[in-house]
């Protein structure tokens, strides 16, 4: 007997899609890591939903407000009803961290595209460059879900109790080798390592290398289970800004049904960089 | 615009300069689709190159010297069209240049295309590390 994913209505395959792009009451939207891939070409009727410019506060680091968000949904046409599917690049991370960022302001209607655009392009699905326009939608977000994000006040209580902390960036990152990417100086912290208690489980160990999709139900629950992440544990998850920790939170939330995880967007960047803050290697 | 930066390459910022938000995203996708692959002769080199490892877009740059100036090649993933597009900038810009005005491009010379509205600070760092690359390869070759 097959295991069956906890919650497999927030998944949505590519064929399925095909098939259902003329559906009013679904809303296509692109998140990705590179910013020039939606304009290289997109599902037909997709929207763009940049993490950085569209869903992050322009000045401080934060997302956007309520009020922006409210905004944000009916330019998009998005209503409350609407069924929003997010698709991206890297194995869906933005994709993940969008859909997180609409269930934080109480969007439920939301749904991963297994394999994102990089199996629809394998699959030599259609693209376009074709930007779609939508009539404004009325749009009422609600007030943030804090059971789904972590701050870093809940982190430090969060080690002081030993609750549990997955940690799913790179095992060098986790060791600490690797402070900052060669290349790509800056990006990562003053210091390397990784939050005490934590375990290591790379985001990527969640989906089959073939084509980006996630693993079987099974061996998911193996992979956590095996390092005590188990579903009656209070979880929360980190990586560098919060993307990659996004697709680890899907995976627990709903295709494993672990009803209390949150995602630590602050991550790496933030408690590498915290005066004081403990430090593991 | 400083006299420091080469003429082709001061053409292509102010081309930037006159596009605004989703323009200057469209204006970058000409670029990175204008890149041209590697020629034959580097495809086997790239091969035996290390990948820049997890979210990192692996960039393989190699610099040629004609008589004293630069041809410069490139080879980024067709899925990171934004670091191509940034790469077929550099090497239009720059192609043809001799060291001098190659090793005087200002470091943060993408500000002035009014990139940083559209990518993040740790994306803008990585086109920092391309150009400095790219510098550290015409210094290695003058002194070759």
């Amino acid at each position: 007997m097959t295991a069956k994913y906890a919650h497999p209505e927030y998944l949505v395959e590519t064929g399925w899609v095909a098939e259902h792009l003329n559906d009013p009451s679904l809303r296509l939207a692109e998140s990705d890591e590179d910013p020039l891939l939606y304009e290289i070409g997109h599902i037909p009727g997709a929207v763009k939903v940049d993490w950085f410019t569209t869903l992050q506060h322009p000045v401080k680091r934060d997302f956007i407000t309520k009020t922006e968000f409210e905004q944000l949904g009916s330019q998009l046409g998005i209503s409350n009803n609407t069924t929003v599917i997010f698709y991206g690049d890297k194995s869906n991370w933005f994709a993940c961290y969008a859909l997180w960022l609409f269930q934080y302001y109480g969007h439920q209607n939301v749904r991963i595209m297994n394999g994102g655009r990089a199996k629809w392009e394998k699959e030599n699905r259609h693209f376009t460059k074709e930007v779609p326009t939508y009539a404004k939608a009325a749009y009422t977000a609600k007030e943030p879900d804090a059971s789904i994000r972590a701050f870093r006040d809940d982190v430090f209580t969060h080690v002081r109790l030993k609750k549990a902390l997955v940690d799913v960036r790179s095992p060098k990152e986790f060791s600490g080798e690797l402070l900052h990417m060669p290349n790509y100086p800056q990006e990562g912290a003053t210091r390397g390592g990784h939050i005490p208690g934590a375990v290591s489980i790379p985001w990527s160990q969640a989906v089959l290398e073939a084509d980006s999709t996630f693993k079987p139900a099974e061996e998911l629950k193996l992979l956590y289970e095996r390092q005590n992440i188990s579903p009656e544990k209070d979880i929360i998850a980190y990586c560098r800004i919060g993307e990659r920790s996004s697709h680890t939170w899907f995976v627990l939330k709903y295709l494993l049904g672990y009803p209390n995880v949150r995602n630590y967007d602050g991550s790496w960047t933030e408690w590498g960089n915290l005066v004081g803050a403990p430090i593991e290697k | 615009m400083p006299d420091a930066i080469p003429a082709r390459l001061a053409e292509i910022i102010e081309e930037f300069q006159f596009c605004e938000g989703r323009e200057k995203l469209e204006l970058l996708v000409q670029y990175a689709e204008s890149l041209p692959p590697l020629p034959d002769w580097l495809i086997q080199k790239r091969d035996a190159m290390a990948q820049v490892p997890e979210c990192m877009t692996p960039v393989f740059i190699q610099a040629e010297s004609k008589d004293g100036r630069f041809v410069f090649h490139f080879d980024v993933p067709a899925e990171s069209p934004m670091v191509r597009g940034f790469a077929s900038v550099m090497k239009q810009g720059l192609d043809g240049a001799t060291a001098e005005p190659v090793l005087q491009v200002p470091h943060d010379f993408f500000l002035a295309m009014g990139l940083d509205s559209v990518l993040t600070h740790q994306r803008l760092n990585g086109l920092s590390a391309i150009l400095a690359h790219m510098k550290q390869l015409a210094v290695q070759m003058m002194g070759a």
